[in-house]
């Protein structure tokens, strides 16, 4: 008999996603989700910096943090969700942790993240 | 099919999208196959209704009596025998497999019946919801239960809430919603939780209300 987690696996299996890019924290993306407004579809863009991944499997989250108009705004995405068009990296950010909470207390210049320089 | 419900086990809880992209959470029964290891007719038992057993168990831990049963009704032993309800009794025989499939369809609703978690011996904040008393300024009240009633009854009442053993009992979860069934695996998927830990045995109905 197979295990629970493995039975679990083989459920979600189809629904995972495997077209979405590699980021981690520290990364900039842009993130295309779809909104239904009304009985109208439209996609969405937002775009920001990646300050966590949480959870693993269909369950995976990530959240994604920027200024808009002075005032930080967070939204979580669900990874594998049906409704997120598609993610663009828009740049690589070189951090030490995998969750960058502390942005939210840092403004303006401090809140900078260095980009990460691949060696070639 | 006649039969009314199916007995399972619980594997734990994941999630899955919908068509329109909503998380749904769903916890993931193995419910079946089920064999009918008896059935009881009006004539004999006064009533109508199908004994079905469910999991694998070594011979070694079936006593005398039960092996009688089990050679009766020729199945090799099983681990849980309950009743189910069935609607009528025509083309269900003993040594019938009942399979998922033939019981729910995605879209039912159902009850759901298990053992609870157990929890040991528990206060009455979290046995009963007592809000408990303040934490700081010299209180000396934090999770007591205070007053256990009034001092010219010179007795306390049967039924009070009191600190005591809380959980591993039985529990119904009534008007949950079918969100899959797979037949190749005997899998159930349904929306929300259900009683007990996993692993643990559940049994599964059918829910008129709904």
């Amino acid at each position: 008999m197979a295990s629970a987690q493995e039975i679990i696996a083989e459920i979600t299996k189809d629904q995972l996603r495997h077209d979405l890019p590699e980021f981690g924290p520290g990364d900039t993306v842009r993130v295309h989700a779809k909104v239904i407004e009304g009985n109208k579809e439209r996609i969405q863009v937002f775009e920001g910096v990646v300050i966590a991944r949480k959870h693993g499997g269909i369950s995976e989250t990530f959240t994604v943090r920027k200024i808009s108009h002075g005032v930080g705004v967070e939204r979580t995405f669900m990874l594998h969700s049906p409704r997120i068009d598609k993610i663009e990296v828009v740049r690589r950010g070189k951090v030490r942790r995998a969750k960058l909470y502390y942005l939210r207390k840092k403004i303006g210049k401090a809140a900078r993240i260095k980009e990460l320089r691949t060696p070639r | 099919m006649a039969v009314q419900a199916i007995l399972g086990r619980k594997i734990g809880m994941t999630q899955i999208f919908d068509e329109t992209g909503q998380a749904i959470p769903v916890s993931v029964i193995e419910a079946g196959p089920c064999v009918v290891t008896q059935i009881k007719t009006p004539e004999k038992d006064g009533y109508v209704a199908v004994q079905v057993g469910f999991g694998e168990v070594s011979p070694k831990r079936v006593n005398k009596p039960m092996k009688g049963h089990f050679k009766k009704a020729n199945v090799s032993p099983l681990r849980h025998l309950r009743e189910v309800p069935v609607d009528d009794l025509s083309g269900i025989e003993v040594g019938q497999e009942i399979r998922v499939a033939d019981v729910f369809k995605a879209g039912d609703k159902v009850k759901v019946t298990g053992t609870s978690k157990g929890r040991g011996f528990q206060g009455v904040v979290k046995r009963h919801h007592f809000h408990g008393g303040p934490q700081s300024h010299g209180s000396m009240i934090h999770r007591k239960p205070q007053s256990s009633g009034a001092t010219d009854a010179a007795r306390t009442f049967k039924g009070v809430k009191k600190p005591g053993h809380m959980g591993a009992e039985r529990v119904t979860q009534k008007g949950l919603t079918i969100v899959r069934v797979d037949a190749e695996r005997n899998l159930l998927l349904v929306r929300g939780a259900v009683p007990g830990a996993n692993g643990g045995l559940l049994y599964i109905a059918r829910d008129e209300r709904g």
